[in-house]
Protein backbone atom coordinates (compact mmCIF):
# COMPACT_ATOMS: atom_id res chain seq x y z
CA UNK A 1 0.00 0.00 0.00
CA UNK A 2 1.46 3.46 -0.74
CA UNK A 3 2.25 5.70 2.36
CA UNK A 4 2.48 9.62 3.06
CA UNK A 5 5.75 10.79 3.37
CA UNK A 6 4.22 14.12 4.69
CA UNK A 7 3.05 12.98 8.76
CA UNK A 8 0.48 15.34 9.72
CA UNK A 9 -1.47 17.06 6.85
CA UNK A 10 -2.77 20.60 7.26
CA UNK A 11 -5.55 20.43 4.62
CA UNK A 12 -7.65 17.55 4.52
CA UNK A 13 -10.84 17.07 2.62
CA UNK A 14 -13.43 14.29 3.68
CA UNK A 15 -14.65 11.97 0.26
CA UNK A 16 -17.07 9.24 0.63
CA UNK A 17 -15.59 6.04 -1.49
CA UNK A 18 -18.16 3.38 -1.70
CA UNK A 19 -20.01 4.76 0.32
CA UNK A 20 -17.35 4.97 3.43
CA UNK A 21 -16.03 8.08 4.68
CA UNK A 22 -12.62 8.90 4.31
CA UNK A 23 -10.13 11.91 5.26
CA UNK A 24 -7.76 12.36 2.38
CA UNK A 25 -4.99 15.14 1.72
CA UNK A 26 -6.75 17.90 -0.34
CA UNK A 27 -5.45 19.17 -4.14
CA UNK A 28 -4.43 15.53 -4.77
CA UNK A 29 -5.99 13.64 -7.84
CA UNK A 30 -9.25 10.98 -6.88
CA UNK A 31 -6.29 8.10 -8.44
CA UNK A 32 -3.49 9.32 -5.16
CA UNK A 33 -6.54 9.59 -2.88
CA UNK A 34 -8.14 5.90 -3.22
CA UNK A 35 -4.26 4.78 -3.64
CA UNK A 36 -3.54 6.49 -0.05
CA UNK A 37 -6.40 4.30 1.62
CA UNK A 38 -5.46 1.56 0.33
CA UNK A 39 -7.99 0.73 -2.54
CA UNK A 40 -6.05 -1.13 -5.31
CA UNK A 41 -9.43 -2.49 -7.45
CA UNK A 42 -10.75 0.79 -8.94
CA UNK A 43 -13.16 -1.35 -11.52
CA UNK A 44 -13.41 -4.49 -13.47
CA UNK A 45 -13.56 -4.25 -16.91
CA UNK A 46 -16.40 -4.61 -19.30
CA UNK A 47 -14.39 -6.74 -21.81
CA UNK A 48 -13.79 -9.74 -19.27
CA UNK A 49 -14.45 -8.51 -15.84
CA UNK A 50 -11.22 -8.50 -14.67
CA UNK A 51 -9.25 -6.32 -12.32
CA UNK A 52 -7.93 -3.24 -12.41
CA UNK A 53 -6.15 -0.04 -10.83
CA UNK A 54 -4.23 3.24 -12.00
CA UNK A 55 -1.55 2.23 -14.48
CA UNK A 56 -0.07 5.26 -15.72
CA UNK A 57 -1.24 8.11 -13.38
CA UNK A 58 -1.20 10.34 -16.29
CA UNK A 59 -4.42 10.46 -18.37
CA UNK A 60 -3.10 7.88 -21.06
CA UNK A 61 -4.13 4.06 -19.94
CA UNK A 62 -7.94 4.59 -18.85
CA UNK A 63 -7.69 1.88 -16.15
CA UNK A 64 -8.26 4.45 -13.53
CA UNK A 65 -12.03 4.45 -14.58
CA UNK A 66 -14.49 5.12 -11.47
CA UNK A 67 -17.50 7.02 -10.72
CA UNK A 68 -17.30 10.21 -9.50
CA UNK A 69 -20.28 11.83 -8.17
CA UNK A 70 -22.69 9.51 -10.40
CA UNK A 71 -20.56 9.86 -13.79
CA UNK A 72 -19.25 6.89 -14.59
CA UNK A 73 -16.07 6.22 -16.57
CA UNK A 74 -14.42 9.53 -15.30
CA UNK A 75 -9.95 9.32 -15.30
CA UNK A 76 -9.29 9.47 -11.35
CA UNK A 77 -5.83 10.39 -12.03
CA UNK A 78 -7.30 13.56 -14.18
CA UNK A 79 -9.51 14.84 -11.55
CA UNK A 80 -8.70 16.60 -8.28
CA UNK A 81 -10.54 15.09 -4.81
CA UNK A 82 -13.06 17.63 -3.52
CA UNK A 83 -14.73 17.91 -0.56
CA UNK A 84 -17.85 15.32 0.11
CA UNK A 85 -17.11 14.15 -3.63
CA UNK A 86 -18.51 10.52 -3.76
CA UNK A 87 -16.35 8.12 -5.99
CA UNK A 88 -17.53 4.29 -6.25
CA UNK A 89 -15.48 1.80 -8.34
CA UNK A 90 -17.00 0.39 -10.98
CA UNK A 91 -17.97 -3.06 -12.21
CA UNK A 92 -18.89 -3.68 -15.55
CA UNK A 93 -19.75 -1.71 -18.47
CA UNK A 94 -21.85 1.52 -17.32
CA UNK A 95 -25.45 2.31 -17.84
CA UNK A 96 -26.68 4.61 -19.89
CA UNK A 97 -29.14 6.45 -18.09
CA UNK A 98 -30.84 8.79 -20.40
CA UNK A 99 -31.90 11.34 -17.45
CA UNK A 100 -28.34 11.96 -16.48
CA UNK A 101 -27.61 10.22 -13.25
CA UNK A 102 -25.78 7.18 -13.93
CA UNK A 103 -25.15 4.51 -10.94
CA UNK A 104 -23.08 1.71 -11.03
CA UNK A 105 -22.58 -1.09 -14.24
CA UNK A 106 -23.71 -3.69 -11.41
CA UNK A 107 -27.02 -2.14 -10.24
CA UNK B 1 -18.04 32.42 -34.27
CA UNK B 2 -15.33 30.85 -32.61
CA UNK B 3 -12.88 32.39 -30.92
CA UNK B 4 -9.77 33.21 -32.88
CA UNK B 5 -5.84 33.49 -31.97
CA UNK B 6 -2.63 33.81 -34.13
CA UNK B 7 -0.86 31.04 -31.96
CA UNK B 8 -2.41 28.19 -30.29
CA UNK B 9 -0.18 25.88 -28.27
CA UNK B 10 -1.25 22.26 -26.69
CA UNK B 11 0.79 21.35 -23.92
CA UNK B 12 2.32 23.18 -21.32
CA UNK B 13 5.75 21.18 -20.52
CA UNK B 14 8.73 22.57 -21.28
CA UNK B 15 8.18 22.78 -25.08
CA UNK B 16 5.17 24.22 -24.86
CA UNK B 17 5.79 26.65 -22.08
CA UNK B 18 9.35 27.75 -23.71
CA UNK B 19 7.30 27.98 -27.20
CA UNK B 20 4.63 30.75 -25.35
CA UNK B 21 6.94 32.81 -23.93
CA UNK B 22 9.37 33.30 -27.19
CA UNK B 23 5.75 34.00 -29.06
CA UNK B 24 3.89 35.88 -26.68
CA UNK B 25 7.43 38.24 -26.09
CA UNK B 26 7.05 38.90 -30.12
CA UNK B 27 3.57 40.12 -29.52
CA UNK B 28 1.64 37.31 -30.91
CA UNK B 29 -1.47 36.45 -29.48
CA UNK B 30 -1.24 32.90 -27.81
CA UNK B 31 -3.47 30.39 -26.33
CA UNK B 32 -2.07 27.42 -24.51
CA UNK B 33 -4.43 24.50 -23.90
CA UNK B 34 -2.88 21.96 -21.32
CA UNK B 35 -5.14 19.26 -19.22
CA UNK B 36 -3.28 18.88 -16.33
CA UNK B 37 -4.49 21.26 -13.74
CA UNK B 38 -1.19 23.30 -13.37
CA UNK B 39 1.93 24.13 -16.24
CA UNK B 40 5.26 22.09 -15.54
CA UNK B 41 4.41 19.03 -18.29
CA UNK B 42 5.48 15.61 -16.52
CA UNK B 43 8.94 16.46 -15.88
CA UNK B 44 8.08 19.50 -13.64
CA UNK B 45 4.80 18.43 -12.57
CA UNK B 46 3.26 19.68 -9.45
CA UNK B 47 6.84 21.81 -9.13
CA UNK B 48 4.49 25.47 -8.14
CA UNK B 49 3.34 23.57 -5.25
CA UNK B 50 6.46 22.36 -3.67
CA UNK B 51 7.86 24.18 -0.81
CA UNK B 52 10.10 27.25 -1.65
CA UNK B 53 13.01 24.94 0.00
CA UNK B 54 12.10 22.59 -2.57
CA UNK B 55 12.35 18.77 -3.05
CA UNK B 56 15.56 17.64 -2.34
CA UNK B 57 14.79 14.09 -2.49
CA UNK B 58 13.27 14.82 -6.19
CA UNK B 59 17.01 15.81 -7.41
CA UNK B 60 18.27 19.42 -8.77
CA UNK B 61 16.83 18.77 -12.25
CA UNK B 62 13.49 18.77 -11.11
CA UNK B 63 14.13 22.24 -8.98
CA UNK B 64 15.24 23.72 -11.81
CA UNK B 65 12.36 23.93 -13.63
CA UNK B 66 11.45 26.74 -11.61
CA UNK B 67 12.79 29.50 -13.87
CA UNK B 68 10.90 28.69 -16.77
CA UNK B 69 7.56 27.83 -15.06
CA UNK B 70 7.80 31.73 -13.87
CA UNK B 71 8.92 33.00 -17.33
CA UNK B 72 5.71 31.35 -18.27
CA UNK B 73 3.51 32.71 -15.79
CA UNK B 74 4.66 35.92 -16.39
CA UNK B 75 4.71 35.96 -20.28
CA UNK B 76 1.15 37.54 -22.01
CA UNK B 77 0.19 34.10 -23.26
CA UNK B 78 -3.44 33.10 -22.15
CA UNK B 79 -3.22 29.90 -20.41
CA UNK B 80 -5.67 27.54 -20.43
CA UNK B 81 -5.32 24.86 -17.57
CA UNK B 82 -7.37 21.56 -17.71
CA UNK B 83 -8.30 21.82 -21.06
CA UNK B 84 -8.55 18.35 -23.08
CA UNK B 85 -8.37 18.67 -26.52
CA UNK B 86 -9.64 16.14 -28.23
CA UNK B 87 -10.11 17.05 -32.00
CA UNK B 88 -7.78 19.16 -34.55
CA UNK B 89 -8.71 19.76 -37.70
CA UNK B 90 -6.01 20.94 -40.82
CA UNK B 91 -7.70 24.28 -41.34
CA UNK B 92 -6.49 24.43 -37.61
CA UNK B 93 -9.83 24.24 -35.28
CA UNK B 94 -9.14 23.21 -32.00
CA UNK B 95 -12.09 21.36 -30.61
CA UNK B 96 -11.76 20.89 -26.63
CA UNK B 97 -13.48 20.61 -23.38
CA UNK B 98 -12.97 22.76 -20.32
CA UNK B 99 -14.78 23.49 -17.18
CA UNK B 100 -17.22 20.29 -18.64
CA UNK B 101 -18.66 22.14 -21.79
CA UNK B 102 -17.08 21.79 -25.24
CA UNK B 103 -15.22 25.02 -26.43
CA UNK B 104 -14.01 25.66 -29.65
CA UNK B 105 -11.23 27.80 -30.78
CA UNK B 106 -9.45 28.71 -34.29
CA UNK B 107 -5.67 29.48 -34.88
CA UNK B 108 -3.15 30.65 -37.42
CA UNK B 109 -0.42 28.08 -36.47
CA UNK B 110 -0.80 25.62 -33.70
CA UNK B 111 2.81 24.18 -32.05
CA UNK B 112 1.51 20.43 -30.49
CA UNK B 113 3.25 20.09 -27.74
CA UNK B 114 2.07 17.13 -26.32
CA UNK B 115 4.99 15.34 -24.96
CA UNK B 116 5.73 11.16 -24.52
CA UNK B 117 3.86 8.61 -22.24
CA UNK B 118 5.77 5.66 -20.86
CA UNK B 119 6.08 2.77 -23.81
CA UNK B 120 3.49 -0.13 -22.76
CA UNK B 121 5.25 -3.30 -21.23
CA UNK B 122 3.43 -5.86 -21.96
CA UNK B 123 4.17 -8.96 -19.57
CA UNK B 124 2.45 -11.90 -17.93
CA UNK B 125 -0.01 -10.15 -15.41
CA UNK B 126 1.05 -6.28 -16.24
CA UNK B 127 -3.16 -5.46 -15.91
CA UNK B 128 -3.30 -6.50 -12.13
CA UNK B 129 -4.07 -3.85 -9.70
CA UNK B 130 -0.35 -2.80 -8.25
CA UNK B 131 1.33 -2.76 -11.46
CA UNK B 132 1.99 0.81 -12.43
CA UNK B 133 4.86 2.30 -14.51
CA UNK B 134 7.48 3.61 -13.31
CA UNK B 135 6.28 7.13 -14.32
CA UNK B 136 3.23 6.96 -12.79
CA UNK B 137 5.40 6.08 -9.18
CA UNK B 138 7.08 9.17 -10.32
CA UNK B 139 3.89 11.00 -10.77
CA UNK B 140 2.74 10.39 -6.87
CA UNK B 141 5.58 11.68 -5.58
CA UNK B 142 5.60 14.71 -7.21
CA UNK B 143 1.65 14.92 -6.77
CA UNK B 144 0.74 13.90 -3.26
CA UNK B 145 4.05 12.48 -1.52
CA UNK B 146 2.81 9.08 -1.59
CA UNK B 147 5.37 6.08 -1.62
CA UNK B 148 5.04 2.00 -1.75
CA UNK B 149 7.41 0.25 0.85
CA UNK B 150 9.20 -2.73 -0.68
CA UNK B 151 8.25 -2.17 -4.71
CA UNK B 152 10.14 -4.11 -6.96
CA UNK B 153 10.84 -1.65 -9.96
CA UNK B 154 11.87 -3.27 -13.51
CA UNK B 155 13.41 -2.41 -16.51
CA UNK B 156 15.74 -0.36 -18.56
CA UNK B 157 16.67 3.60 -18.93
CA UNK B 158 17.37 6.81 -17.13
CA UNK B 159 13.77 7.63 -15.90
CA UNK B 160 13.50 3.53 -13.94
CA UNK B 161 17.24 4.95 -12.17
CA UNK B 162 15.72 8.27 -11.34
CA UNK B 163 12.57 6.94 -9.46
CA UNK B 164 14.53 4.49 -8.14
CA UNK B 165 16.79 6.81 -6.92
CA UNK B 166 13.79 9.10 -6.05
CA UNK B 167 12.51 6.41 -3.51
CA UNK B 168 15.68 6.15 -1.52
CA UNK B 169 15.99 9.78 -1.00
CA UNK B 170 12.58 9.61 0.01
CA UNK B 171 13.57 7.02 2.72
CA UNK B 172 11.71 4.19 0.92
CA UNK B 173 13.28 0.66 1.36
CA UNK B 174 12.96 -0.41 -2.13
CA UNK B 175 13.10 -4.91 -2.61
CA UNK B 176 14.99 -4.94 -6.30
CA UNK B 177 15.72 -3.43 -9.29
CA UNK B 178 15.39 -5.71 -12.07
CA UNK B 179 17.63 -4.45 -14.83
CA UNK B 180 16.65 -5.70 -18.51
CA UNK B 181 19.48 -3.64 -20.52
CA UNK B 182 20.23 -6.29 -22.75
CA UNK B 183 24.34 -6.88 -22.22
CA UNK B 184 24.65 -6.56 -26.04
CA UNK B 185 23.62 -3.27 -25.71
CA UNK B 186 26.25 -1.68 -24.07
CA UNK B 187 28.21 -2.81 -27.40
CA UNK B 188 26.08 -1.77 -29.72
CA UNK B 189 25.93 1.70 -28.00
CA UNK B 190 29.39 1.74 -27.79
CA UNK B 191 30.84 3.48 -31.07
CA UNK B 192 28.20 6.24 -30.14
CA UNK B 193 29.58 7.94 -26.99
CA UNK B 194 30.87 10.96 -28.12
CA UNK B 195 34.52 11.05 -28.41
CA UNK B 196 37.14 13.16 -26.06
CA UNK B 197 35.83 15.75 -23.80
CA UNK B 198 32.49 16.06 -24.73
CA UNK B 199 30.76 13.46 -22.33
CA UNK B 200 27.53 14.70 -22.01
CA UNK B 201 26.78 15.71 -18.81
CA UNK B 202 23.37 13.50 -18.17
CA UNK B 203 25.33 10.61 -18.62
CA UNK B 204 28.20 11.39 -15.95
CA UNK B 205 24.92 11.91 -13.80
CA UNK B 206 23.69 9.01 -14.69
CA UNK B 207 26.49 6.65 -13.50
CA UNK B 208 26.38 8.75 -10.12
CA UNK B 209 22.58 7.97 -9.58
CA UNK B 210 23.25 4.23 -10.74
CA UNK B 211 26.70 4.32 -8.07
CA UNK B 212 24.44 6.04 -5.49
CA UNK B 213 21.79 3.37 -5.48
CA UNK B 214 24.07 0.52 -5.31
CA UNK B 215 26.00 2.56 -2.65
CA UNK B 216 22.82 2.51 -0.17
CA UNK B 217 22.36 -1.40 -0.73
CA UNK B 218 19.59 -1.66 -3.26
CA UNK B 219 19.31 -5.27 -4.69
CA UNK B 220 20.57 -4.36 -7.86
CA UNK B 221 19.82 -7.54 -10.13
CA UNK B 222 21.24 -7.09 -13.98
CA UNK B 223 20.86 -9.08 -17.19
CA UNK B 224 17.40 -10.08 -16.15
CA UNK B 225 15.85 -11.66 -19.19
CA UNK B 226 12.05 -12.08 -18.55
CA UNK B 227 9.15 -10.88 -16.27
CA UNK B 228 5.93 -11.72 -15.00
CA UNK B 229 3.37 -10.35 -12.68
CA UNK B 230 1.88 -12.85 -10.30
CA UNK B 231 -1.55 -12.39 -8.70
CA UNK B 232 -5.11 -13.48 -9.06
CA UNK B 233 -6.98 -10.60 -8.18
CA UNK B 234 -4.08 -7.86 -7.30
CA UNK B 235 -0.02 -8.20 -7.81
CA UNK B 236 1.51 -10.67 -5.18
CA UNK B 237 4.91 -11.53 -6.89
CA UNK B 238 6.86 -10.57 -8.89
CA UNK B 239 8.93 -13.27 -10.92
CA UNK B 240 12.35 -12.56 -13.10
CA UNK B 241 14.46 -14.90 -15.56
CA UNK B 242 18.15 -14.82 -15.70
CA UNK B 243 19.32 -17.39 -17.92
CA UNK B 244 16.79 -20.53 -17.59
CA UNK B 245 16.29 -19.58 -13.60
CA UNK B 246 12.79 -18.49 -12.36
CA UNK B 247 12.97 -17.09 -9.15
CA UNK B 248 10.44 -14.87 -7.75
CA UNK B 249 9.89 -11.62 -5.01
CA UNK B 250 6.61 -11.14 -2.98
CA UNK B 251 5.79 -7.67 -3.56
CA UNK B 252 2.66 -5.61 -3.97
CA UNK B 253 3.95 -3.03 -5.73
CA UNK B 254 5.66 -3.78 -9.43
CA UNK B 255 6.73 -0.76 -11.44
CA UNK B 256 7.87 -1.14 -14.99
CA UNK B 257 9.77 1.11 -17.75
CA UNK B 258 11.44 0.46 -20.80
CA UNK B 259 11.94 4.25 -21.82
CA UNK B 260 9.36 6.61 -23.14
CA UNK B 261 7.95 7.51 -26.57
CA UNK B 262 5.88 10.24 -28.26
CA UNK B 263 2.19 10.80 -27.89
CA UNK B 264 1.55 10.42 -31.48
CA UNK B 265 -2.52 10.27 -31.67
CA UNK B 266 -2.89 14.00 -31.96
CA UNK B 267 -0.40 14.10 -35.22
CA UNK B 268 -1.61 10.83 -36.54
CA UNK B 269 -5.28 12.11 -36.01
CA UNK B 270 -4.43 15.27 -37.91
CA UNK B 271 -3.35 13.45 -41.19
CA UNK B 272 0.48 14.16 -40.33
CA UNK B 273 2.78 11.82 -42.12
CA UNK B 274 4.82 9.76 -39.72
CA UNK B 275 7.79 7.57 -40.20
CA UNK B 276 9.20 4.60 -38.30
CA UNK B 277 11.98 5.27 -35.92
CA UNK B 278 13.65 1.48 -35.64
CA UNK B 279 16.60 3.31 -32.95
CA UNK B 280 14.01 4.28 -30.37
CA UNK B 281 11.08 1.49 -31.53
CA UNK B 282 8.16 4.50 -32.09
CA UNK B 283 6.46 5.86 -34.47
CA UNK B 284 8.14 10.09 -35.15
CA UNK B 285 5.97 12.59 -37.00
CA UNK B 286 7.99 13.96 -39.70
CA UNK B 287 9.40 17.40 -39.16
CA UNK B 288 11.76 19.97 -40.69
CA UNK B 289 14.62 22.05 -38.22
CA UNK B 290 11.89 24.14 -37.27
CA UNK B 291 9.39 21.64 -36.22
CA UNK B 292 7.06 22.10 -39.32
CA UNK B 293 4.56 19.03 -39.94
CA UNK B 294 3.76 17.62 -43.75
CA UNK B 295 0.83 20.20 -42.79
CA UNK B 296 0.75 23.97 -43.32
CA UNK B 297 0.71 25.92 -40.52
CA UNK B 298 1.04 22.74 -37.59
CA UNK B 299 4.41 22.28 -35.87
CA UNK B 300 5.42 19.93 -33.00
CA UNK B 301 7.94 20.69 -30.44
CA UNK B 302 9.27 18.72 -27.88
CA UNK B 303 9.28 15.03 -26.60
CA UNK B 304 5.89 14.62 -28.96
CA UNK B 305 7.56 14.47 -31.71
CA UNK B 306 10.54 12.41 -30.77
CA UNK B 307 12.60 11.76 -27.60
CA UNK B 308 15.35 14.32 -27.05
CA UNK B 309 14.29 15.21 -23.15
CA UNK B 310 14.05 18.23 -21.54
CA UNK B 311 16.31 20.47 -22.56
CA UNK B 312 15.85 19.58 -26.31
CA UNK B 313 12.35 20.13 -25.80
CA UNK B 314 13.20 24.07 -24.65
CA UNK B 315 14.97 24.68 -27.41
CA UNK B 316 12.65 22.91 -30.27
CA UNK B 317 9.70 25.06 -28.45
CA UNK B 318 11.34 28.28 -28.91
CA UNK B 319 12.33 27.47 -32.57
CA UNK B 320 8.94 26.44 -33.59
CA UNK B 321 7.51 29.42 -32.08
CA UNK B 322 10.07 32.00 -34.12
CA UNK B 323 9.29 29.73 -37.03
CA UNK B 324 5.59 30.35 -36.42
CA UNK B 325 6.02 34.19 -36.08
CA UNK B 326 7.99 34.23 -39.34
CA UNK B 327 5.00 32.51 -41.02
CA UNK B 328 2.75 35.18 -39.11
CA UNK B 329 4.60 38.02 -40.86
CA UNK B 330 6.10 39.21 -37.20
CA UNK B 331 9.69 37.93 -38.06
CA UNK B 332 11.56 38.33 -41.38
CA UNK B 333 13.45 34.85 -42.31
CA UNK B 334 16.80 36.96 -41.42
CA UNK B 335 15.34 37.75 -37.91
CA UNK B 336 14.72 34.46 -37.40
CA UNK B 337 17.71 32.82 -38.18
CA UNK B 338 19.62 35.31 -36.48
CA UNK B 339 18.03 34.31 -33.33
CA UNK B 340 18.04 30.56 -33.69
CA UNK B 341 21.64 30.00 -34.64
CA UNK B 342 22.18 28.85 -30.73
CA UNK B 343 19.41 27.22 -30.17
CA UNK B 344 19.86 25.08 -33.57
CA UNK B 345 23.43 24.64 -32.46
CA UNK B 346 22.98 23.20 -29.05
CA UNK B 347 20.02 20.92 -30.40
CA UNK B 348 22.42 19.45 -33.06
CA UNK B 349 25.05 18.10 -30.22
CA UNK B 350 22.19 17.56 -28.19
CA UNK B 351 20.94 15.06 -30.71
CA UNK B 352 24.66 13.68 -31.11
CA UNK B 353 24.83 12.42 -27.30
CA UNK B 354 21.23 11.21 -27.37
CA UNK B 355 21.99 8.47 -29.98
CA UNK B 356 24.02 6.45 -27.13
CA UNK B 357 21.21 6.60 -25.00
CA UNK B 358 18.72 5.22 -27.43
CA UNK B 359 20.83 2.59 -28.62
CA UNK B 360 22.23 1.65 -25.17
CA UNK B 361 18.33 1.18 -23.79
CA UNK B 362 16.35 -0.29 -27.06
CA UNK B 363 14.14 -2.65 -25.35
CA UNK B 364 14.32 -6.46 -25.72
CA UNK B 365 12.42 -7.66 -28.24
CA UNK B 366 10.33 -9.95 -25.97
CA UNK B 367 9.02 -6.95 -23.89
CA UNK B 368 7.80 -5.11 -27.61
CA UNK B 369 6.33 -8.24 -28.89
CA UNK B 370 5.46 -10.52 -26.17
CA UNK B 371 6.09 -14.11 -27.28
CA UNK B 372 4.00 -15.68 -25.08
CA UNK B 373 0.49 -16.31 -26.56
CA UNK B 374 -1.42 -15.47 -23.24
CA UNK B 375 -0.01 -11.85 -22.72
CA UNK B 376 -2.53 -9.49 -22.82
CA UNK B 377 -1.39 -6.37 -25.32
CA UNK B 378 -4.62 -4.32 -25.84
CA UNK B 379 -5.29 -3.71 -22.22
CA UNK B 380 -8.55 -1.86 -22.96
CA UNK B 381 -10.51 -5.01 -25.00
CA UNK B 382 -8.32 -7.64 -23.68
CA UNK B 383 -7.14 -8.80 -26.84
CA UNK B 384 -3.68 -11.36 -26.37
CA UNK B 385 -0.39 -11.74 -28.48
CA UNK B 386 -2.02 -14.74 -29.76
CA UNK B 387 -5.51 -13.26 -30.97
CA UNK B 388 -3.37 -10.65 -32.88
CA UNK B 389 -1.09 -13.84 -34.42
CA UNK B 390 -3.99 -15.38 -34.91
CA UNK B 391 -5.90 -12.56 -36.99
CA UNK B 392 -2.35 -12.18 -38.97
CA UNK B 393 -2.76 -15.69 -39.93
CA UNK B 394 -5.98 -15.48 -40.95
CA UNK B 395 -4.68 -12.76 -43.04
CA UNK B 396 -5.05 -9.77 -41.50
CA UNK B 397 -2.79 -7.75 -42.82
CA UNK B 398 -2.35 -4.14 -40.45
CA UNK B 399 -3.57 -2.65 -37.48
CA UNK B 400 -6.70 -1.22 -38.50
CA UNK B 401 -7.73 -4.41 -40.36
CA UNK B 402 -7.07 -6.13 -37.05
CA UNK B 403 -9.75 -3.71 -35.10
CA UNK B 404 -12.44 -5.86 -37.41
CA UNK B 405 -10.92 -8.78 -36.44
CA UNK B 406 -10.11 -7.98 -32.82
CA UNK B 407 -11.38 -4.79 -31.29
CA UNK B 408 -7.52 -4.32 -30.39
CA UNK B 409 -7.11 -0.72 -30.16
CA UNK B 410 -11.07 0.51 -29.97
CA UNK B 411 -11.05 0.87 -26.36
CA UNK B 412 -11.13 3.71 -24.33
CA UNK B 413 -7.46 4.53 -24.41
CA UNK B 414 -7.73 4.24 -28.28
CA UNK B 415 -4.48 2.61 -29.13
CA UNK B 416 -1.89 4.50 -26.39
CA UNK B 417 -0.84 1.14 -24.80
CA UNK B 418 -1.14 -1.15 -27.46
CA UNK B 419 -0.54 0.48 -30.75
CA UNK B 420 3.25 -0.42 -30.97
CA UNK B 421 2.67 -3.62 -29.86
CA UNK B 422 -0.06 -4.69 -32.36
CA UNK B 423 2.13 -3.02 -35.43
CA UNK B 424 5.74 -4.58 -34.26
CA UNK B 425 3.23 -8.10 -33.73
CA UNK B 426 2.31 -8.16 -37.14
CA UNK B 427 5.30 -7.00 -38.97
CA UNK B 428 6.76 -9.68 -37.48
CA UNK B 429 3.68 -12.18 -38.21
CA UNK B 430 3.91 -11.16 -41.72
CA UNK B 431 8.04 -11.25 -42.13
CA UNK B 432 8.06 -7.06 -42.68
CA UNK B 433 9.30 -3.90 -41.69
CA UNK B 434 6.79 -1.55 -39.64
CA UNK B 435 6.99 0.81 -41.93
CA UNK B 436 5.25 -1.42 -44.22
CA UNK B 437 2.62 -2.23 -41.20
CA UNK B 438 1.89 1.09 -40.43
CA UNK B 439 0.02 2.73 -37.68
CA UNK B 440 -3.49 2.78 -36.00
CA UNK B 441 -5.48 5.33 -37.10
CA UNK B 442 -6.97 7.33 -34.54
CA UNK B 443 -9.97 9.30 -34.58
CA UNK B 444 -11.60 12.24 -32.70
CA UNK B 445 -13.01 12.27 -30.43
CA UNK B 446 -9.14 11.72 -28.60
CA UNK B 447 -10.33 12.22 -25.34
CA UNK B 448 -13.63 11.16 -24.44
CA UNK B 449 -16.45 13.44 -24.78
CA UNK B 450 -20.18 13.18 -23.33
CA UNK B 451 -23.07 13.47 -25.34
CA UNK B 452 -24.68 15.96 -23.44
CA UNK B 453 -21.64 18.55 -23.52
CA UNK B 454 -21.57 18.12 -27.72
CA UNK B 455 -25.19 18.58 -27.75
CA UNK B 456 -25.04 21.75 -25.40
CA UNK B 457 -22.56 22.93 -28.00
CA UNK B 458 -24.51 23.01 -30.83
CA UNK B 459 -27.34 24.84 -28.65
CA UNK B 460 -24.92 27.58 -27.76
CA UNK B 461 -23.71 28.01 -31.43
CA UNK B 462 -27.28 28.68 -32.65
Amino acid sequence: MFTDLIADREKTVTIRIDGNAHTVTAGITVAAALLSVGVRRFRETPAGNSPRGPFCMMGVCFDCLCVIDGQPNRQACMTTVRQDMAIDTQSGAADLDPFGHSGRGDA
Amino acid sequence: MAETCQLAIIGAGPAGMAAAIEAAGLGLSVVVLDEQAAPGGQIYRSLEKQPPAGRPDLGEDYDQGRPLLEAFRESAADYRPQSQVWEVTQQRDIHFQADGAVQHLRAEHIIIAGGAQERPVPIPGWTLPGVMTAGAAQILLKTASLGARHAVFAGSGPLLYLVVWQYVQAGLPVAAVLETTPLANYRRAAPSLPGGLSVPSYLIKGLRLIADLKRAGVSWISGVEDLRADGEKALEAVSYRKGSRWRQIETGHLFLHQGVVPDTNLTVSLGCRHTWNAVQACWHVERDIWGGTSLDGISVAGDGGGIGGAMAARLQGRLAALSAAQRLGVLSAEERDRRSRKSLRILTREGRTRKFLDILYHPRDRFRRPPDDQTVVCRCEEITAGEVRAAAALGCQGPNQLKAFTRAGMGPCQGRQCGLTVSEILAQAHGTGVADIGHLRTRPPLKPVTLGALAACKKSRG
